[in-house]
């Protein structure tokens, strides 16, 4: 469960953030990413993935959350 | 000598790791790369921010290093307590040339030693008791402090005292910032850790004093340089150069700078990070809190310093966009000057480098600006991001060493034979012993400032200073001369 920094990159892409890990990745595609429903399964460019808890909006960017890894 | 190719570098790494016993050729073979442009990511072909190997030569620092040394030591109005004993502060006091303006012992403490020099007795029955009477001593002889930081040394964590009681209480005494800092020696794997700790620190005991007091007036122009140690002046030169196109600098981290301006830099509305190594985790938290985009910049070398002023630019409005222009052409004579004069002496000559922080790739343009090549580049303390980063700056099939140990970094200099070594003071008398000019780069070889058009000329001068140098040709080990050889010759005839 590392927690995630977020932000959006000037091309307006989501960015993926590490700490721990030096892990920065833009992030290929969201599950949800509408105005009301947001998160889910999350794909970096290089190839991994991970699970955000669906949020009920958009969160404020950028923003700290918690992430599961997936694979 | 002629570059070598790629498999003429792979092969020379596998030469130099022969040596180890396996296991750790092993481990140190993925701290030794050949650059590959093509890739994006370093982790495909780097591994670093690993501990060292027992028993090879590493030069890498402590997590006291990285905060005290770097991070704290140089905001100058603050007293740093090096809390533990004496040695760690008084062998690292003043070494790195973080330059200010004041009074040394009356307004600023910068190159002054502070600490709580443990004892026996301190180390059984605890220090806090004399950690509290030395707040109040330092009140008394030095009133003009602005705030006191405890930069724990290892016994501090390992007798487990708690400085932070210490410190709530020392900060409603004295009614001063009192930062306790938790950056024990031990405390990971190079001096990197150091700096998000001292980081973290900034974060949950400077940055919020100032939330919502709206009394400091801004303006929209108010950036923040951050990750600049004003190293030989360095700060001062890059500072000019942005107060000149207009900008308003609030604050600098934390070379010459203040508690006070720290306090004051989430009102500001760009951060500007130079060595972003050790202070990108306060950006990227100033970001997420206060809303407060970051950008890296480098001011090395006349295209590199115009390429940043130009992008930091496009972040505000015309009026800034025209200063920035009008800076690059202000200094064009002075730096084509400056180009047009060294750079037929230094032309085609080849530097490898190995040193800390930002440096290993922010020197580079400054480098090839004089037509210089870095034909080898590594990181003490760096982590993959800083290696990402690196991999576009440097030519393909050049070497990229991480933590490299001192057997390995001779064997390289020993086949590549570089013009120019820079990197630190443990490796200066070697090299240079070796007949190879040399350059210390972690504060500039007593020389600098290195940043903006200033530090440029500089910068040119010390190079061809160093490498056309008349000295390098008289450094021979006396049973090579001519006249000795012969004498032995004759002597097994």
């Amino acid at each position: 469960m590392p927690s995630v920094m977020l932000k959006k990159n000037a091309e307006g892409k989501l960015v993926f953030y590490v700490p721990k890990k030096d892990l920065e990745e833009v992030a290929e595609s969201i599950e949800f990413d509408n105005h009301d429903k947001w998160g889910g399964e999350v794909l970096l460019s290089d190839g991994s993935k991970y699970y955000f808890e669906p949020l009920d909006e958009q969160p404020d960017f950028p923003v700290t959350l918690r992430a599961k890894r997936l694979d | 000598m002629a570059a070598l190719t790629k498999e003429e570098t792979e092969a020379l790494i596998q030469e130099v790791l022969e040596i180890y016993p396996e296991q750790a050729r092993k481990d140190r073979a993925k701290h030794l790369a050949v650059n590959d442009q093509s890739l994006e990511k370093s982790n495909k072909c780097i591994t670093s921010n690993r501990k060292s190997q027992p028993g090879v030569m590493t030069i890498r620092g402590c997590a006291y290093a990285g905060s005290k040394g770097v991070v704290w030591g140089p905001i100058k109005d603050m007293i740093h307590i090096s809390h533990g004993p004496v040695g760690c502060g008084q062998y690292s006091r003043a070494g790195r040339r973080n330059y200010y303006v004041g009074t040394t012992g009356v307004n600023t403490f910068g190159t002054m030693n502070f600490t709580s020099d443990f004892q026996e007795k301190d180390i059984v029955f605890g220090g806090d008791k004399k950690l509290a009477k030395i707040m109040h001593e330092i009140e008394e002889l030095f009133p003009l402090n602005k705030g006191i930081s405890i930069q724990s040394e290892c016994p501090i964590g390992l007798i487990g005292d708690d400085i932070e009681a210490v410190a709530k209480k020392a900060n409603k005494e004295i009614n001063k910032p009192v930062v306790p800092v938790r950056c024990e020696g031990f405390r990971g794997v190079s001096q990197s850790l150091g700096h998000h700790i001292a980081n973290d620190a900034i974060r949950d005991w400077v940055l919020e004093n100032r939330d919502g007091d709206e009394t400091f007036a801004t303006t929209p122009y108010d950036v923040a340089v951050i990750g600049d140690y004003n190293i030989g002046g360095d700060a001062w030169a890059s500072r000019t150069l942005l107060e000149e196109m207009g900008l308003r600098v609030v604050a600098q981290w934390s070379g010459d700078g203040t508690i006070a301006e720290m306090e004051k830099t989430p009102k500001v509305k760009l951060n500007l990070i130079h060595c972003y190594r050790s202070m990108n985790y306060i950006a990227r938290h100033m970001e997420e809190k206060y809303k407060i985009p970051w950008i890296e910049y480098n001011f090395f070398g006349p295209t590199k310093i115009a390429e940043s002023l130009r992008k930091i630019a496009a972040l505000f409005d015309e009026t800034i966009q025209a200063g920035a222009e009008r800076v690059i052409a202000k200094y064009q004579a002075e730096y084509d000057a400056v180009i047009a004069k060294y750079k037929p002496r230094l032309q085609g000559k080849r530097v490898m480098l190995y040193v800390g922080g930002l440096r290993p790739r922010h020197v580079i343009g400054a480098y090839e600006d004089l037509g210089m090549e870095v034909v080898g580049t590594g990181y003490e303390f760096g982590h993959n991001d800083d290696y990402d980063r690196t991999i576009k700056e440097m030519g393909n099939a050049t070497l990229i060493y991480d933590d490299v140990t001192g057997y390995e970094f001779e064997e390289f200099v020993k086949r590549i034979k570089p013009d120019l070594i820079g990197s630190g003071i443990k490796e200066k008398y070697i090299f240079q012993k070796m007949g190879i000019p040399f350059r210390q780069m972690h504060s500039w070889d007593y020389s600098g400032p290195y940043h903006g058009y200033d530090g440029f000329a500089i910068f040119a001068r010390d190079m061809d200073m160093t490498l056309n140098n008349p000295c390098w040709k008289q450094v021979k080990v006396p049973w090579k001369t001519a006249e000795s050889s012969n004498v032995a010759v004759a002597a097994n005839a």
